[in-house]
């Protein structure tokens, strides 16, 4: 069974968002589910600091040995922050997807609705991992 | 029964590996009476075919080699000093015989199994690192098709890079070879890139600077020219662009490399280290990058990792790039190299090495300068003073005309150029009576003067300008100092040739690669000199027996395809896709329906399919396929009724990538062409085919036909292969052309190859094949592909879940068996399977394609009852193994299979801990104890390689540290 924390919200495409310390910032990575099916993460590519997405628009790529993926914006908002460690070390995101190995420090829009998330209980009946 | 007086079957019973008494046993386990029935249940009726190919009666070996010496003499190889991307060059025998004649070599596949590559794998990183010190670059990949398609991809590459920029122009100097520049300019049409041809000087241009995204130069020029490119670098990369050179490896041995000078990315041909010209190829282009580029590079990069036991084991490396991963995002549709070639170009630089090197670069250097000498003593002007084996002349007195006719009569080729002057390249065979030749060829009245050019070479002028000259210093690497002498030479390419698993050791059933016979009788003619040393730009005349080989090829290629005309320029079937796709959308334009662009294919196509499309201009539309890996028949009318203004072809593998005979295959193609697209068929499998029906015959518009899989062109170990195409009457106006040969349609689109034909010298072996087998034998060998498929499925079937069937219950000529199952009750993958064969002496069969967790299994007609026999029994009793596992017999973690593959070092080691036995891990099958291939390393780390990506060769402590 993977990790799930209960205190983060989810994506289908397996992104999950974790409050930061700014106003209305978060932190977002990949799922422990999500590491684990992808294997030995080699490469992320990730997006510049300014670089605004809409929700569902991809902001960068992320590379195992052999499948590589999208990320997808669990929200519309502005980067102000990218993981420089994962850079010099992409396994973060195996070891600590929660931790050490976030993605990009996001400003949420104003306006822009947290509800099309979801919970980790609805997170892990996707992924069939309930019960 | 007629007695085979003649012979006409003699070579099929050596290419097909059953006996007729195998052959009846075989049936009786599938459960048929016949081949005949066995075919009538795989193929659908509907498209059999219902008479005997016109194709000759089959020949002899020995009558086929007469044939070929037939060829040879018909071909007149004379000293070509032509240039143009080609020289002459002397293949080391050793070389020549221990790696290109030699099967140990050339039959092995692309290295995804690389824990038996290593020996390969080592022959290309030295490749790389030859270009690597060469170029000054600190990345290169382990080559591409060849010079011309390496510079295409240079700027492919820098136009994907743009990120959000809308630059549009590239740069083509106007003193590049003229095949480059074709071939750049194809490239450039269908992605709307345009291109600016000029003089260097004036790159990237004064007003538009901005929409330049990359210039092209070659180095030296065509005609010989050694130019400073540094300012141009500069003013390049002040407007943010990028520099490509295409640059001579041998003359980057005296001149300064590019990437001093600020080259992006450097390119080129290595055919003059050691490959001979075999009119037009095959032989390794090179691309070499800086680290800024190194997730983009096209084709196929070899990286250092380490092995399960911390040992430094080589293996492919960033393959994310690559299209069986990205598809239509890929960098580039690329994924046959010319590896075989490689090697060889990689070894000539062993076995010189450095000094070597420098040594037959300065005598073809001061053989040049004393024929500029002599020329100008006659009174002619050599137009460039800075050149390094090239020379531009302005006749002082004769004609071009009247000296390149002295030169032919001469016995030696000249290069006309358009404005009167005459180009001469010398190369590594010249010697100084050449030069006296070439002196005669530009004295009309025979009188050449007082000279002496072998003393004028010996003791004259020559040498380049300071700024001209290389200051760095390369190969350094002990790999290019210890192999110098033959002995050593031939121990080193041995040591290697044995870490691999090749068809000298074992079937290689890779599933879609067709790992077949290639026969001795069909690989002997490629190397005879009346093939090999022939220049792709040798005159017409000089090559009547190559041309006698075209024609008869493309008629029996387009005879058992079904189509009316071919084209052998495709050096790989993802350029035969991309071509085909060309073509189509030539004839789209040509009707005034130029804004037909979107391309269908089906979710199992192979990668290399939306790779090309999207090379090719088009946009991809994805077709579903139902659980059996067919076509979703519904899906498609509904795709191409909501696209049928915009409709240009759909892609379509023959018998599927499942290898599936697709019983819709007729409606699918009556719907695309119903809503005016045409259609393009992937002829990967056309070995299941050949004698029983014909894709130009059930609605396909286009085939390309993969030579190295179908017509018995060895894989070298990741290339040389070929991919023509062949089309219907229609089409056949479109046929590529060439500007340096009368080639293709009258309306042909522009050149997708450097060279007019292709590799030619390899046509040879699907030529040979074809005479051989003739009539009956290609039919013969597509029913043994298919009975050998259905036998092993047929024993495979009690211990394994085989998916995919036709409507008969059998498979093709290829299958699929299902490890997903397994997987949850023992945890063991098919990566575990794979590599598990390896202790039992096999390849594994293809993993993860077309569907996830499974392997796919491709006897080739050419494998006999025993060994298919031998690989079910180590199937079966790698079955045997994880049932151990699932029921707990053998630990779950510590096993044979999640530690396979095992090293001797690892069995004979004082320590053994583990949960079973050193016999259970190495010798699991009674004919291991007989013959044992052991491999070289344990499993690969492909995470730490592609983490920490080397691709030259590292240090020699890191070695020795172990």
């Amino acid at each position: 069974m993977s990790d799930i924390p209960d205190s983060l919200q989810y994506t289908d495409e397996h992104e999950y968002i974790r409050e930061a310390d700014g106003e209305n910032e978060v932190l977002v990575g990949i799922t422990d589910y999500a590491q684990g099916e992808l294997g030995d993460v080699v490469f992320v590519e990730l997006p510049q600091p300014g670089d605004r997405f809409a929700a569902g628009e991809a902001f960068g790529t992320i590379e195992a040995v052999k499948a590589v993926s999208e990320l997808y914006c669990p929200v519309a908002g502005e980067v102000v922050e990218i993981n420089e460690g994962l850079d010099a070390d992409p396994a973060l995101v195996n070891s600590d997807p929660y931790g050490e190995g976030w993605m990009i420090r996001l400003r949420i829009d104003p306006g822009a609705t947290l509800d099309g998330l979801l919970t980790a209980d609805q997170y892990a009946s996707l992924i069939g991992e309930d019960g | 029964m007629r007695f085979d007086i003649d012979l006409t079957g003699e070579f099929t019973r050596r290419h097909i590996g059953p006996s007729r008494a195998d052959i009846d046993e075989m049936l009786g386990v599938v459960g048929v009476d016949s081949l005949d029935e066995l075919v009538r249940q795989t193929v659908p009726e509907s498209i059999l075919l219902d008479r005997p190919l016109d194709l000759p009666d089959g020949i002899s070996e020995r009558r086929l080699i007469e044939r070929a010496r037939e060829l040879a003499r018909s071909n007149r190889p004379l000293r070509s000093y032509l240039g143009l991307g080609y020289h002459g060059t002397l293949t080391p025998g050793v070389i020549l015989r221990n790696i290109m004649e030699n099967p140990g070599w050339y039959t092995q596949y692309t290295p995804y199994q690389a824990e038996i590559s290593q020996g390969r794998l080592e022959a290309l990183l030295n490749f790389q690192t030859v270009v690597i010190d060469l170029t000054g670059l600190p990345i290169a990949n382990a080559s591409l098709l060849d010079e011309a398609t390496a510079a295409a991809e240079a700027m492919q590459m820098l136009f994907n890079a743009r990120g959000g920029d809308d630059r549009m122009v590239f740069c083509v100097s106007e003193t590049c070879h003229p095949q480059t520049i074709a071939v750049v300019r194809g490239r450039a049409e269908p992605l709307d890139i345009e291109i600016r041809v000029g003089p260097p000087e004036d790159f990237p241009g004064g007003d538009d600077a901005e929409s330049v995204f990359g210039a092209l130069v070659q180095y030296p020029t065509t005609d010989g020219a050694v130019e400073d490119y540094a300012s141009l670098a500069d003013r390049l990369h002040a407007s943010g662009a990028g520099l490509v050179v295409a640059a001579d490896l041998l003359a980057l041995t005296l001149l300064v490399e590019p990437g001093a000078f600020g080259a992006d990315i450097a390119v080129g041909n290595t055919q003059r280290f050691g490959v001979p010209m075999g009119y037009g190829g095959p032989h390794a282009a090179y691309f070499a990058t800086t680290e800024e580029f190194k997730r983009r590079i096209p084709g196929r990069i070899i990286g250092v990792s380490v092995d399960a036991d911390g040992d430094p084991a080589l293996r492919m490396a960033l393959q994310t790039r690559e299209q069986h991963i990205r598809r239509e995002r890929a960098t580039s549709n690329i994924c046959t190299a010319q590896v075989l070639l490689a090697i060889m170009a990689g070894m000539y630089a062993v076995y010189h090495g450095p000094e070597g090197l420098r040594a037959i670069a300065e005598r073809v250097h001061r053989l040049t300068s004393a024929l500029a000498a002599g020329l100008r003593r006659l009174g002619h002007t050599v137009v460039h003073d800075v050149f390094f084996d090239t020379l531009r002349i302005e006749p002082g007195r004769a004609s071009a005309d009247e000296i390149i006719e002295r030169a032919l009569s001469l016995g030696i080729n000249l290069r006309p150029y358009d404005d009167g002057t005459v180009g001469v390249a010398l190369d590594e065979t010249v010697r100084p009576e050449d030069i006296e030749d070439v002196l005669a060829a530009f004295a009309p009245d025979g009188d050449v003067g007082s000279g002496d050019a072998g003393s004028t070479a010996r003791t004259g002028e020559s040498g380049h300008p300071d700024w001209a000259m290389r200051r760095s210093a390369y190969l350094e690497h002990p790999v290019f100092h210890r192999y110098h002498s033959e002995t050593e030479m031939l121990r080193y390419i041995h040591r290697l040739e044995v870490k691999d698993l090749s068809l000298n050791t074992s079937m290689i059933p890779l599933g879609s690669c067709t790992m077949k016979l290639n026969a001795t009788s069909e690989m002997t003619p490629v190397t005879w000199p009346e093939f090999g040393t022939l220049h792709p730009f040798a005159p017409a005349d000089q090559a009547e027996g190559y041309r006698e080989l075209f024609d008869e090829l493309e008629r029996w290629l387009a005879e058992m395809s079904g189509f009316a005309a071919c084209s052998l320029q495709p050096n790989s079937g993802a350029q035969g896709e991309y071509t085909g796709l060309l073509v189509i959308a030539a004839r789209h334009r040509d009707r005034g329906e130029g804004h037909r662009d979107v391309c269908l294919i089906p979710s199992s196509a192979h990668g290399t399919n939306p790779a090309s499309a999207v090379m090719a201009g088009m946009k991809v539309v994805v077709v579903k396929c139902d659980d059996y890996g067919n076509i979703d028949v519904g899906d498609l009318r509904s795709k191409a009724v909501e696209h049928a203004d915009r409709l240009a072809a759909i892609m379509v593998t023959y018998p599927s990538t499942h290898g599936v005979f697709e019983s819709a295959i007729r409606e699918i193609t009556a719907t695309v062409h119903e809503n005016g697209g045409l259609v393009y068929l992937d002829g990967a499998n056309l070995n299941a085919q050949v004698g029983l029906c014909r894709p130009g015959d059930y609605g396909a518009d286009v085939c390309h036909i993969n030579l190295h899989k179908t017509f018995a062109i060895p894989h070298g170990g990741g290339g040389p292969g070929m991919g023509p195409i062949c089309v219907t009457e229609e089409l056949a106006p479109y046929l590529p052309g060439h500007p340096l040969a009368e080639v293709g349609g009258e309306r042909g689109v522009l050149p997708v190859s450097a060279a007019p034909w292709g590799s030619a010298s390899i046509l040879l072996i699907s030529w040979a094949y074809i005479a051989m087998l003739g009539r009956e034998g290609t039919r013969a060998a597509t029913e043994g592909a298919i009975l050998n498929a259905n036998y092993m499925a047929s024993r495979l079937s009690e211990h394994f879940d085989v998916l995919y069937t036709g409507e008969h219950g059998r498979v093709g000529h290829e299958f699929i068996l299902d490890l997903r199952p397994l997987k949850k009750d023992s945890g063991v993958t098919d990566e575990d399977v794979a590599k598990r064969l390896m202790d039992y002496g096999f390849h594994a069969p293809t993993m993860s394609f077309p569907v996830h967790g499974t392997i796919m299994v491709e006897p080739t007609e050419s494998e006999s009852k025993y060994e298919l026999d031998r690989l079910c029994d180590a199937l079966i009793s790698i079955r045997k193994e994880i049932e151990r596992i699932a029921t707990g017999d053998l630990d779950r973690e510590d096993n044979p299979l999640k530690n396979a593959p095992h090293t001797a070092r690892m069995l004979t080691a004082d320590e053994w801990n583990h949960a079973y036995t050193r016999a259970e891990a190495a010798y699991p099958a009674v004919w291991t104890r007989e013959s044992k291939f052991w491999p070289p390393v344990r499993r690969v780390d492909n995470a730490f390689g592609d983490r920490n990506l080397v691709c030259a060769c590292p240090p020699m402590e890191t070695y020795e540290s172990h």
